[in-house]
């Protein structure tokens, strides 16, 4: 569904992505892995041309989209992905009930008669009462806001969601109910995910392939069974989380 | 310095060019979507019902001192507090009235509208508009535009009727001018053309404005930091364009017999 080639991307004279060429498999789950600020915000925002690349192609549905200006066209290719901000970027004017509903009013012909019957579905889908939709977003906790915010994804019923970093800054057991939804959607929708994180914990529980992002490159790609044996002494420190490695030696060189 | 000098230059004229694209982007988007009147309305209300209280006392003291210096200054050389009415209203509808109300808007509304959208910019939240199918600039701006060019025209009729008041009560009780002549110096002396001149300018203050404070919220980047210095830059910016733009519009109105 999803193939990316010899990406670049560029922010003035700095360059985050150095030619990346990866192919996301439809209905699977594949998580990108990389140390914070080595380009995997960029890369997915790229997918969905929230950043527009500096080279290369990526092509969805056999169509490249990677120099597409036109607003309707990219309205239309936005239309199939579903995207999972960080820190949720929930709405805060609206409730959470009006948050849920966005999409639908935009991006489909769905009657606003139906509204509430899908906001009480999808806040059950992510293991939230229907009360909660009469809350503002202020109201939330972290775990909340990033269901809700999936929730906002899901009522639009997208083919593919981006998801990023959908564990951090969440405690243990929270990560683990927001992994398990991931897995849930896989198996109940077949929706095809990308999950950018440092979570191994997560990464080895949900992907089915995991990418190694490393100075804007990607450095290994494979199953988690495959990371687990792999010899590549970068994947290898950063799988097990140690401070003594290259990537450190990296660090202090610059 | 050169060095610095050009690259500030490089930087407003980057601005420039993404304030224009972002107007260009705005009537793209208003001949091809359905039109966001409900937000529109709700942002006329909340830009005017912020600014009313603000402009009204800011106009009817503007219009006192307008009544006593002009009382004073010709009471000294003629003898006789004439004409009072005639200046202050004058003063007031072709210069002062949109001028003040553009000060006032951008510094209440205009400030507000950068803090928010700027706000939304570093959250993901304009990002999140986009993935859920609906254009910024279609969604924000545009209502926000609409809410500016609609209420700025009445926002500056009530400061012209506020000043023409709090002139006339100087008038009247300082300066010892009878009601009816300070108001027959009005009506006497004023054309519809100044009531047009002063019309015109509010609506291309509002429209400055609207594109200013919207494009510095839409740009805004680097957090709460950012969020800051967007809203200043947006304020400082509108309030010395206004009176840059003030001058130009008085020459060519003036030039156009307006």
């Amino acid at each position: 569904m999803i193939e990316i080639k010899n990406l670049h991307k560029n922010f003035g004279e700095k360059e985050v992505l150095k030619g990346i060429n990866l192919q996301i498999p439809e209905g699977k789950v594949t998580c990108i892995l990389g140390g914070s600020g080595c380009g995997k915000s960029t890369l997915i925002k790229c997918l969905i041309r929230l950043e527009e690349p500096t080279g290369g192609h990526i092509f969805v549905d056999g169509k490249d989209i990677t120099h597409l200006h036109n607003e309707i066209r990219l309205a239309a290719i936005r239309r199939h992905f579903g995207y999972l901000f960080q820190e949720g970027a929930l709405f805060d004017s609206m409730t959470v009930g009006e948050n849920v509903s966005f999409g639908l009013k935009y991006l489909t012909q769905v009657p606003e008669s139906e509204y509430p019957r899908i906001i009480k579905e999808k806040l059950a889908l992510v293991g939230l009462k229907e009360d909660v939709a009469k809350l503002n977003p202020s109201e939330l906790s972290g775990g909340m806001k990033k269901r809700v915010s999936l929730a906002r994804v899901l009522a639009v019923n997208p083919k593919a969601i981006l998801y990023d970093e959908p564990t951090t800054g969440l405690d243990p057991i929270m990560s683990d109910i927001i992994s398990d939804l991931i897995l849930d959607l896989k198996a109940k929708l077949g929706v095809t995910s990308v999950v950018i994180t440092h979570d191994m914990h997560s990464a080895f529980k949900i992907a089915d392939y995991i990418a190694f992002l490393y100075e804007g490159k990607i450095l290994l790609y494979g199953t988690p069974e495959e990371f687990r044996k792999t010899d590549n002494p970068y994947v290898k420190q950063f799988v097990s989380g140690s401070s003594q490695g290259p990537i450190q030696m990296k660090l202090m060189k610059e | 310095m050169i060095k610095k000098i050009g690259k500030y230059i490089d930087g407003l004229l980057a601005q420039v060019g993404g304030a224009t694209a972002m107007v260009r982007s705005s009537f793209f988007w208003l001949f091809r979507s359905k039109f966001e009147f409900h937000q529109a309305i709700s942002q006329g209300v909340e830009i005017g019902v912020n600014s009313f209280g603000v402009v009204g006392l800011t106009s009817l003291f503007t219009g006192m001192v307008l009544a006593l210096q002009a009382g004073n200054t010709i009471n000294n050389i003629f003898g006789d507090p004439i004409f009072v009415g005639t200046i202050v209203a004058f003063s007031l509808i072709r210069e002062l009235g949109p001028v003040l109300t553009g000060v006032v808007v951008s510094g209440r509304a205009g400030a507000a509208v950068t803090a928010q959208i700027g706000t939304m910019a570093v959250t993901e939240q304009i990002d999140a508009l986009y993935t859920l199918g609906t254009n910024p600039i279609r969604y924000l701006v545009i209502p926000r535009m609409f809410g500016f060019v609609l209420t700025m025209p009445i926002l500056t009729l009530f400061a012209n009727v506020f000043g023409i008041i709090g002139g006339y009560l100087v008038a009247s009780y300082a300066l010892g001018v009878p009601g009816e002549i300070y108001i027959t110096d009005i009506t006497t002396f004023m054309d519809v053309e100044d009531f047009l001149h002063g019309f015109i300018k509010s609506i291309l203050f509002a429209f400055m404005i609207g594109t200013v404070c919207c494009y510095k919220g839409i740009s805004t980047r680097g957090g709460a930091e950012g969020v800051g210095k967007s809203t200043t830059g947006a304020v400082v910016t509108t309030i010395v364009l206004i009176l840059v733009l003030d001058y130009f519009l008085t020459a060519i109105l003036t030039a156009l017999g307006i």
